[in-house]
């Protein structure tokens, strides 16, 4: 691709006999010669490359090999209800029974150690496969990430095992009646008990809790400070326990996606508590921005998305409508840009380096794109496009939720003219 | 697999864009659109020295290349700065006649290659029933007819273009047939291909630029009391820019890398929207100024609304990237 490694080309006289100079010296009006295109030649790292390692290529190969002979035939039904949820349940015990569930967690907790190449690579073949989505999605690629950099060992031992296995699954408490984008607001609280803390308030929109076993969430240990987001507590705490109350709400299709939680002078014990009490804003934070970010939509959900709608554009496309052509095209070449995008990213994780505001910049790509793939699909389908239960209407309905959770598109592009163009703060 | 530049590669981003802005390019540019090529000349033997031209030229015609990802390192500057001239047109020609050279043909190559390597002779490309951009500033004026590769004799009266600094001119018929044959039908797609990479990286560059001097200027103007930037509704613009470009970039290397028809086009669609997008942008938080001539912003507006449709329309290079993107799982 690069041509021969090592050779110093003879271009042009011009470059080739000047001796090369600190590029940090701003050269006055030629190009500074040592960093020309013969510098660039050069190299002494390894120059860009989307080609596959043998090792990469294998677990790739092993990943399709194992879904190839376990994924379901027919699809499950609805996740976002009673039976689905218990059907969804039952297919991530499976896959943690050959290690599938968890591959980017250490070997000792059930996963495989993969890195985020490989955890793309996953991804890429699972979702090809039309493989069920994920119940267990919002501890795995939420409440994970926090226990293996703030908890405890004894949380990890305790919390992720039967996380990897679907037998608990989490919701997630994060937002209340008054605190949505303007989350540090949050007026739950969490006094102090003997040997624990006692919960009390109302938390919404909590995605799964309708049918799962625990959640997270941040609490108000200290009121009164100067600044919002100071006083907050991290806590994991049960479903079931006593004093709490589970309301599911109807999604627009009226399916219990999401639930309100009444929290009355519900006890958690102390090992319930990630990290210092009161330091629960940065706990949720720091890693809200590196591998999390990563994480959350995989392109390879897209990209197979992508591949299904060009294939419907194929079986049934009318070839003289150009402006639907034109948006099939954008969301094929769109599901490509955020793979590409995200193996930057990967790589750069890769090399040592955070991923800060510029998960921001994803966001606001991938919910979107999901919106105009699954509408553009809807708008193909034409009369059957209206039908409820279609695989096309189900993942409509999903995406259309995606520009509001994980912090509002506006926020984000908030946190992108801020944070990245260095705009000043105003008014929101 | 590692999709990032590499520290070479980043420098020589760096070096071209330091040349670039102590050589006050604008002004070059405003020559160039008066029909004064002095200036933009002088600038291409820099970009020439700094072996821009050579990376789309094999060693063996005393080019460097061909190194397609450096190309689109070096052609983001070159649309950073607003540079004039046939520079994507050159560097097709090098590809068209390189191809040529591949298949057998390579006396065209023999003689024409090292002159655009060293940055001797410019060289501008028509595409089929369309306009020579520059050709009363280049020296060498190829054009395809069918399966025929000639050297044109001159070109009818320049026309304007919206992009003030560039010059369309339909070649004239006649003129010494350099090659012909199905090997110039191949030549002319290869071309294709790597005009249309280096018009989706010229494109990027452009829409950068609009985006650095927006933002620029929206922190320093100020209206009610306080920067314009500090309202939501400007900011949110200004993220939309930054995400459009910043999600055209990975396409424009990934395209760099296979160089395959449809990675190429997908580039070229998106780079082309995300750049006129950023400039529609740029226009409206600009106010009245930048809808004047003389406000340099002017220079790179017009830019990305000519790139928009240079070397094949939205809709050509979306049915293109949807052609070969789909059917197989596009999964490299």
């Amino acid at each position: 691709m690069l041509g021969k490694l090592g050779v110093t080309p003879k271009p042009h006289a011009a470059a080739a006999h000047r001796s090369p100079k600190p590029h940090a010296e701003a050269p006055e009006a030629t190009a500074d010669p040592g960093h020309t295109a013969s510098g660039a030649h050069r190299r002494k790292v390894p120059s860009m490359d989307l080609t596959r390692s043998p090792a990469d290529e294998a677990f790739r190969a092993e990943a399709r090999g194992w879904l190839d002979t376990h994924v379901p035939a027919t699809a499950l039904p609805s996740l976002e209800t009673a039976e689905g949820f218990a059907a969804h349940r039952a297919w991530e015990a499976e896959l943690a029974a050959d290690r599938w569930s968890v591959v980017s967690w250490p070997t000792a907790y059930g996963g495989r150690d993969a890195d985020l190449v490989r955890w793309l690579a996953f991804e890429e073949e699972y979702h090809a496969v039309g493989a069920p989505g994920r119940v267990g999605q919002n501890g795995i690629s939420l409440l994970a990430p926090t226990l293996f950099d703030h908890g405890t060992p004894e949380q990890r031992e305790r919390v992720l095992p039967p996380m990897a296995t679907g037998e608990v699954v989490w919701a997630q408490a994060w937002s209340e009646p008054e605190a949505g984008s303007d989350l540090a607001s949050l007026t739950s609280r969490a006094v102090r008990a003997d040997g624990g803390w006692r919960l009390s308030g109302q938390k919404t929109w909590s995605s799964r809790a309708a049918f799962a076993d625990r959640a997270f969430g941040l609490f108000r240990s200290e009121p009164g400070l100067p600044r919002p987001h100071q006083g907050l507590t991290y806590l994991m705490f049960d479903l079931s326990a006593p004093g709490v109350t589970v309301r599911p709400i109807g999604r627009l299709d009226g399916k219990p996606a999401f639930a309100e939680l009444f929290l009355d002078e519900v006890f958690v014990p102390d090992e319930d508590v990630i990290g210092e009490p009161g330091q629960g804003w940065r706990v949720a934070m720091s890693t809200a921005g590196n591998e999390r970010g990563l994480t959350l939509r995989s392109p390879g959900r897209f990209l197979a998305a992508a591949d299904r709608l060009a294939a419907l554009w194929h079986a049934h496309g009318d070839p003289f409508d150009s402006a639907l052509r034109d948006r099939v095209a954008d969301a094929v070449i769109g599901a490509r840009a955020y793979q590409l995008f995200t193996y930057a990213n990967a790589s750069r994780f890769l090399e040592g380096e955070g991923i800060g505001p510029e998960s921001s910049l994803n966001k606001v790509f991938w919910s979107e794109l999901d919106i105009a793939l699954h509408e553009t699909a809807l708008d193909l389908l034409g009369a059957e496009g209206e039908l409820a239960d279609t695989e096309w209407s189900e993942g409509h309905v999903f995406s259309l939720a995606g520009p509001v959770y994980a912090g509002t598109n506006e926020i984000q592009r908030d946190i992108i003219a801020e944070r990245l163009l260095g705009l000043p703060k105003g008014r929101r | 697999m590692r999709f990032l530049l590499d520290a070479e590669q980043r420098a020589f981003a760096a070096s071209l864009d330091a040349m670039l802005t102590s050589a006050d390019t604008p002004s070059a540019v405003r020559a160039w659109a008066r029909g004064d090529h002095g200036p933009g000349r002088a600038l291409w033997s820099r970009l020439a020295d700094a072996g821009v031209f050579a990376l789309a030229v094999p060693e063996a015609y005393e080019g460097v290349g061909p190194l397609p990802v450096e190309l689109a390192v070096a052609f983001i500057e070159l649309g950073r700065h607003a540079v004039p001239g046939p520079v994507v047109e050159t560097v097709a020609a090098a590809a068209l006649l390189s191809e040529l050279g591949e298949l057998g043909a390579s006396g065209p190559a023999k003689r024409l290659l090292p002159g655009l390597a060293s940055g001797e002779s410019v060289a501008t490309l028509a595409p089929a029933d369309g306009y020579a951009l520059d050709a009363d500033a280049a020296t060498v004026l190829l054009v395809v007819d069918g399966d025929g590769l000639r050297l044109a004799p001159g070109h009818d009266p320049v026309r304007a273009s919206v992009d003030r600094a560039r010059r369309l001119a339909r070649p004239e018929a006649g003129g010494e047939l350099l090659a012909a044959g199905p090997q110039v039908t191949r030549a002319a797609s290869r071309a294709l291909a790597w005009a249309r990479l280096a018009t989706a990286a010229q494109a990027l560059g452009v829409g950068l630029a609009l985006l650095d001097r927006t933002v620029a200027y929206v922190k320093q103007r100020t209206q009610f009391g306080v920067p314009v930037g500090s309202f939501q509704a400007v900011k949110h613009r200004l993220a939309d820019a930054m995400i459009a470009l910043e999600f055209a970039r990975p396409l424009l290397f990934g395209a760099a890398l296979s160089m395959a028809p449809a990675d190429v086009a997908a580039a070229k669609a998106t780079a082309g929207e995300a750049a006129y997008t950023t400039a529609r942008t740029a226009l409206q938080l600009h106010g009245a100024i930048g809808y004047t001539a003389e406000y340099d912003l002017s220079l790179w507006f017009t830019k990305a609304r000519a790139l928009r449709t240079a070397w094949g329309t939205p809709a050509e290079c979306r049915a293109e990237a949807l052609a070969g993107l789909s059917g197989a799982r596009p999964r490299s």
